[in-house]
């Protein structure tokens, strides 16, 4: 059987699965819609929150962005694993309190504002909107693999099938969808790191592997770091970037991920207060079996790489271009090529494929010294197709190929449907029926529904053709978004007595200073060629467009604090609700408006 | 009532401490050891590289894991001990 064959049964056999949990559990009234009649144990919650949660950022992306810069990329580990510190210690706990069905009924009820509401809808759809381009970034890069066609078409392909699994169910047929998904996108992570493990290391665990050492004895970072400091890139495991950059970037990430309204709607369906505050731990235990893996997956996949263009070390030959075409070990650059992800070029025609770092001056001279020439042959690269392709480059069994395309796609696909789930309940739930039509029907409630998923998704695909960066900074985009305009206004509502107009200030200044910070370097509306700045030369100092959100959110609190105290303090009701939402003791059910 | 009001502030002063030491950890593994404090820990080595590498690729998970539990469980302790847990 060959490899398309093998990665169709597996595509299938596991779209099968998550289809056919869906029909079993299907949504029937508007509540289990949206949250899955809160009977979902917080083991189970956290498990569905970690698939929803880990998308294409993490699943195909992040390992990519890591392997090809080393330590300077572990601000992505670090925040979106530190983000759940801060909605366990600061959000989840008082928001199912609160006992509402979406975060922007949350933020309408505690500022008395209509307008606040409307404003965090708004907050809520631009930044789910950013994240599902980053989705489709992703499942473009997934499906064109795996279907053999350019990632263009896989895209089209990907998201006319996202849209049709996301109006299938609601929550609650997500929610157990969702647990197969992860089962799924685990094992087809941890498998193919744990068979490169032991080729490299000898260590059946790859997060022990990672800091293990290689079969010469040398620590497998070290060996890492020569190889390639010796074609003149920077080395893996150094501090070569800009801290305060670091800094920020790493604080935007945390407090996005504790502003998402489809993270943050899961801890709306554990039964208790004392069950949101373990559901977030256990949906970091989920989180963290593939996160501490990925920095493995990264550093192994990076050295594979090396080693397949330089046989003999930086010092030996580069691999031939017969060797490329003839011996199997090199396919994956083959059926990679065709998605228009991978590139090579032998440009000074020596029959050989010299990847180094043609930017380093020493580096060009030594190759051009040895008689590679001076320029970089492997042309492109793309960080994207790293994860997935990794266990083509180690040579793995075919199944383990199969199982990846799976894991990848029940990442997009689980999120995408997530994120669909949050735009749609914020325009049918929140703008039709709590403003524009009151008096709608519960069918009418859900065709709204499915229509905004259904604008949501056209908008994606078509700005998912020209990303504004790989999957995962797509995605760290979004988080910014959310951490400049939602997380700062939860947090005092909950912390604080701000009033209405500081909230509704406040979110409209941090949200729009960074939508145009965003702008600014990364095009208006994404567009390529508007962007009046590049990250590489940022408008403020060392602040990069993905860094901004903590900015942003900074902001966000400044202008609400000095609004809120230049005008009306509270109403006492208003005073009552934030002391009751602070205690966890007669947490009913919640309650729909 | 005024009882009653009293215990709500120690239960929320309570709670407040218990956040910020866990937030100081939360700040000191990550941003701390995995970043700006990265070449005070230069010394210690650790399977090729230095401690602060470990801490920014997995010490700090390791870290918000244990933290997030320990506030789980010492939130619901303090629920049951202030009368205020949901049974």
């Amino acid at each position: 059987m060959d490899q398309f064959t093998i990665n169709l049964l597996f595509v299938g056999a596991s779209f099968a699965l998550y289809i056919g949990i869906a029909i079993w559990a299907r949504a029937g009234s508007t509540s289990e819609f949206y949250a899955a009649g809160r009977g979902v144990h917080p083991v189970t919650n956290g498990m569905a929150t970690a698939a929803d949660w880990m998308s294409a950022a993490s699943f195909i992306s992040m390992a990519g962005l890591i392997a090809f810069v080393g330590y300077d990329n572990s601000t992505y580990l670090m925040g979106w694993t530190g983000g759940y510190v801060l909605l366990a210690l600061l959000l989840a706990p008082y928001l199912r309190k609160f006992g509402k069905f979406t975060v922007s009924e949350f933020i309408g009820d505690r500022f008395y504002s209509p307008t606040a509401r409307m404003v965090a809808v708004l907050c809520l759809i631009i930044a789910s909107t950013t994240y599902v381009i980053g989705q489709m970034t992703g499942v473009g890069v997934a499906f064109g693999r795996f279907l053999e066609v350019d990632s263009t078409t896989g895209l089209l392909i990907g998201a006319v099938i996202v849209f049709a699994y996301a109006v299938f169910g609601g929550m609650k047929g997500v929610t157990y969808t969702q647990v197969a998904q992860y089962c799924v996108l685990i094992l087809a992570y941890t498998i193919p790191a744990i068979f490169i493990s032991l080729q490299l290391t000898g260590n059946p665990i790859p997060a022990l592997g990672l800091f293990g050492s290689t079969e010469s004895g040398t620590p497998l970072l070290q060996t890492l770091d020569q190889i390639v400091t010796d074609l003149g890139f920077k080395e893996y495991t150094a501090h070569n970037g800009d801290t305060f950059n670091m800094v920020l970037f790493t604080l935007s990430l945390m407090i996005g991920t504790a502003g998402l309204p489809h993270v943050i709607m899961r801890f709306f369906t554990v039964p208790k207060v004392a069950d949101a505050r373990w559901s977030a731990g256990w949906a970091l235990v989920f989180i963290a079996l593939l996160y501490l893996t990925a920095p493995a997956v990264g550093a192994m996949a990076r050295l594979n790489i090396t080693q397949q263009f330089w046989p003999e070390g930086a010092s030996g030959e580069p691999v031939a271009v017969e060797t490329i075409e003839s011996d199997p070990t090199y396919n994956w650059m083959k059926t990679w090529e065709q998605t228009g992800l991978l590139g090579w070029n032998d440009a000074n025609g020596d029959g050989r494929i010299a990847y180094f770092n043609d930017a380093d001056a020493e580096t060009v001279a030594a190759m051009e010294e040895a008689g590679w020439g001076s320029e970089n042959e492997l042309t492109n690269f793309n960080r994207d197709i790293l994860v997935l392709a990794n266990p083509e480059i180690a040579n793995l069994p075919s199944w383990v190929i199969g199982l990846v395309a799976a894991g990848g796609l029940a990442a997009a696909l689980s999120t995408a449907a997530g994120l669909l789930l949050a735009i749609s309940s914020a325009v049918s739930h929140d703008l039709i029926k709590g403003q524009l039509n009151p008096g709608i029907s519960e069918k009418g409630e859900l065709m709204s529904a499915r229509v905004a998923m259904a604008v949501a998704i056209v908008i994606a695909t078509w700005l998912g053709l020209n990303p504004p960066g790989f999957a995962a900074q797509t995605v760290a985009l979004a988080f910014g978004l959310a951490a400049s305009s939602i997380f700062p206004v939860l947090m005092m509502g909950i912390f604080t007595k701000v009033n209405n107009k500081g909230a509704v200030a406040g979110m409209l200044a941090g949200l729009i200073v960074t939508l145009v910070y965003i702008f600014l370097h990364k095009g208006w509306l994404f567009i390529p060629g508007t962007n009046s700045f590049t990250d590489a030369d940022p408008l403020l100092g060392t602040i990069k467009s993905t860094s901004f959100g903590a900015v942003g959110a900074l902001i966000n609190f400044a202008v609400a604090f000095i609004v809120s105290n230049a005008t009306t303090p509270i109403p006492q009701e208003i005073s009552d609700l934030v002391e009751s939402v602070r205690v966890p003791r007669g947490a009913g059910a919640a309650q729909d408006h | 009532m005024a009882d009653q009001t009293s215990s709500g502030e120690a239960y929320w002063k309570a709670n407040l401490r218990i956040i910020i030491i866990s937030l100081i950890i939360w700040a000191i593994c990550s941003f701390g050891f995995g970043i700006l404090l990265r070449p005070m820990l230069s010394g210690i080595m650790v399977g090729g590289t230095d401690l602060g590498f470990w801490f920014a690729q997995q010490g700090s998970i390791l870290i918000f894991l244990a933290l997030i539990f320990f506030y789980a469980f010492r939130m619901n302790k303090l629920d049951k001990e202030f009368g205020v847990d949901e049974e």
